[in-house]
């Protein structure tokens, strides 16, 4: 609820109906503020719903809680029966009794001891609860099950009257009551109590579907206020009642564009290269063993790397099991499990009812606030309930972990191959992200195919990845494309394989050729250097020709010097 | 409070046993008034000398009530002779308060 809503509601219940808060957990959210002030509330369902609890936890609440003293007028238990029925609780009646916080008055009536004469009134109820409510100042009156009455007198006509004016006379004193009633053929209560008290109805009830019990609470009416109008579960546990509200009504729900790390590398880089948005909610499905267990173990093992806090909670197997088996692949929970960071709760879903999970879940979030959460699988809720209440509940608790900015992973178990667009408990529109992992039966053998279905508000891969589970952990490899397709496992290590031995062949055959060309080479060079050593002897040939020519005209030269010289001698 | 009748034993001489009553009604309603008329009249008839009555107005002695367990008023405890008895209403139904006392058959 946003801050300006809340004043505006606060503003209304100023203005049109004060009310008084339960403190029993989720009652006065879906109440917006609790009971009428000063009015009187019934109560009513069927024996065992809890409606002597809720009265009595909202007697002992204000009196621990708001300071508000409480009477507590039993018309079929005894103070010291209902005080043994709540230590269990943490609610120690005695002690509140004996420091004039609460009072509680039991009224017996037994038909067989009374013989009606005549007129009467009920002036002695209203005294005893005059004399009650002002030696404690109460504020808070809760008279369990006024019902009782008509089973120890015969008047029904005088019962009315009185009934009426009981109710008249509550308000006027100004204390919030409330009355407890059971549930009647079609009516709210056996005797039509809903008649008088007009401001407030809750109604309890207790269902049991397929052997599984949950605990609902409606209200039926609320004069004057706004009130959340569905059944909302409610859990009985150590701490009294919590009620949940099934749906918030609002989708305001703030975002965050932080990424959070699957645990696997090659995973990430298919989610724009850097994993899911935090605050998310991730679904991961897929036929038996194809490792769904194993991503939720590495994203709950990634978290506690990172020292945040996860919670498994594990339908299928005990931690222990699951610590064994991801240890197989390389992933050691234990030691964020002695840490104290990943805590696993392991529940068959046949425990309780789907709500009583979802509450459950709920109080244990809360409790440990953890920045993953991990649901493993889903599919299994099934057995406690039809897919639109899986998917209800589902609902609410990705709402609720929205909220809290929690991201989680469900796994889901899909019984056929067939990859159709709607699935899996119908949860696959509701998630943020969905991986799905195939299996790939081909030649022989199984492999599994992994894809992103769909990652919202990222860009994200639309190849399919062979996910790969070894010893050392998982891996996505990419599967091999080739002119026959898709080819994973061993068929694409074969096909790799067939590559290898062809860029071999093709490295000798050109490695042959190169040889043959040096070779060729060298012939040329050999050839070349022959022709040179040819060229050199002719050009030396030639060049001895020359010489001798040179020499000879130079000899002549000389001889025909020498003899001119002679001559000019021999003259003189 | 009043008494009504002043005899010390709860067993007279003749071996009957005497009637030990407690009446309880809230001030001075009509429905109280009558319950007392009515419940005089009863005894004076049937029980003469013979019963211990005892009124309380429980606006009075609203502990009273609580131990008790007065629901309705006006009301009518028949402590002794056993079994008790309680019975509610203004005593104006003389058959029926004759039972509750144990005395319908006897008369």
């Amino acid at each position: 609820m946003s801050k300006t809503q809340k004043k505006e509601n606060k503003k209304n219940h100023h203005a049109v109906l004060p009310k008084t808060p339960t403190g029993i957990t989720g009652l006065d959210e879906i109440t917006s503020g609790g009971l009428p002030l000063g009015r009187p509330t019934l109560v009513c369902g069927d024996a065992g719903c809890g409606k002597t609890l809720l009265s009595l936890e909202f007697i002992v609440r204000g009196a621990t809680e708001f300071n508000e003293p409480g009477v507590f007028m039993a018309f079929e238990e005894k103070a010291a029966e209902l005080a043994a029925n709540v230590t269990s609780l943490g609610f120690d009646l005695e002690k509140l009794q004996a420091e004039k916080k609460i009072k509680i008055d039991h009224v017996h009536i037994d038909r067989t001891e009374i013989e009606e004469t005549g007129e009467y009134d009920l002036d002695g109820l209203f005294i005893r609860l005059n004399y009650a409510i002002d030696s404690i100042g109460a504020k808070r009156v809760v008279l369990d099950t006024l019902e009782n009455l008509f089973s120890g007198l015969s008047n029904q006509a005088l019962l009315r009257a009185e009934l009426r004016r009981l109710f008249h006379w509550l308000k006027e004193k100004g204390v919030t009551a409330i009355i407890t009633g059971e549930r009647g053929d079609g009516k709210l209560t056996r005797q039509g109590l809903e008649e008088y008290v007009s401001d407030c109805v809750i109604l309890l009830d207790h269902r049991v579907i397929n052997q599984i019990s949950t605990r609902r609470l409606r209200i039926v009416k609320y004069r004057g206020s706004v009130h959340g109008t569905n059944e909302y579960p409610f859990l009985i546990d150590e701490d009294g009642i919590s009620v949940l509200p099934v749906t918030s009504l609002k989708l305001e729900k703030p975002v965050s564009s932080d990424r959070v790390s699957s645990g696997i590398p090659s995973l990430d880089k298919m989610l724009d290269g850097r994993g899911f948005f935090k605050g998310s909610s991730i679904l991961v499905s897929g036929t038996a063993g194809t490792g769904k267990t194993s991503i939720a173990a590495y994203f709950a093992s990634e978290t506690c790397r990172s020292g945040k806090r996860c919670i498994y909670f594990a339908f299928e197997e005990s931690p222990n099991q699951i610590i064994r088996n991801m240890q197989s692949i390389g992933v050691d929970l234990r030691q964020y499990v002695d840490k104290g960071v990943l805590k696993f709760f392991a529940s068959r879903p046949t425990l309780h009812g789907l709500e009583m999970h979802l509450v459950s879940m709920y109080k244990l979030i809360k409790q440990f606030k953890p920045a993953t959460v991990i649901l493993d699988p889903i599919t299994n809720l099934i057995t406690v309930g039809s897919v639109s209440e899986v998917k209800s509940m589902l609902i609410r608790l990705i709402d609720f972990l929205q909220e809290e900015q929690i991201t989680v992973m469900f796994t889901a178990l899909t019984l056929n191959t067939i990859v159709s667009e709607q699935t899996d408990e119908g949860v696959s529109s509701l998630v943020d992200a969905w991986l799905l992992v195939r299996d790939i039966e081909y030649n022989g053998e199984r492999n599994r195919g992994m894809y992103i279905m769909k990652s919202r508000g990222m860009k994200h891969s639309n190849q399919v990845r062979e996910f790969v589970i070894t010893d050392k952990g998982l891996d996505l490899v990419e599967v091999y494309l080739g002119p026959d397709g898709v080819l994973t496992g061993s068929a694409r290590e074969a096909q790799l394989l067939q590559e290898q031995t062809g860029e071999v062949l093709r490295d000798y055959a050109v490695s042959r050729k190169d040889r043959e060309v040096i070779r060729k080479r060298k012939v040329l060079e050999a050839k070349i250097s022959s022709l040179q050593t040819e060229f050199e002897s002719v050009e030396e040939e030639l060049n001895k020709t020359y010489q001798e020519e040179e020499l000879i005209k130079q000899v002549a030269e000389k001889t025909r010097h020498e003899m001119t010289h002679l001559r000019r001698e021999g003259k003189g | 409070m009043t008494k009504q009748n002043t005899e010390p034993d709860y067993e007279d001489l003749s071996g009957k046993q005497v009637y030990i009553l407690r009446l309880f009604i809230t001030g001075a309603s009509p429905n109280s008034s009558r319950a007392i008329a009515n419940l005089k009249a009863i005894c004076e008839t049937h029980l003469k000398g013979n019963y211990e009555l005892e009124i309380t107005d429980v606006y009075q002695q609203p502990l009273i009530a609580q131990r008790e367990q007065v629901i309705a008023l006006p009301m009518l405890i028949k402590m002794s002779p056993l079994p008790v008895r309680r019975l509610i209403g203004d005593m104006s139904d003389t058959e029926k308060v004759l039972r509750g006392l144990g005395l319908s058959s006897s008369n």
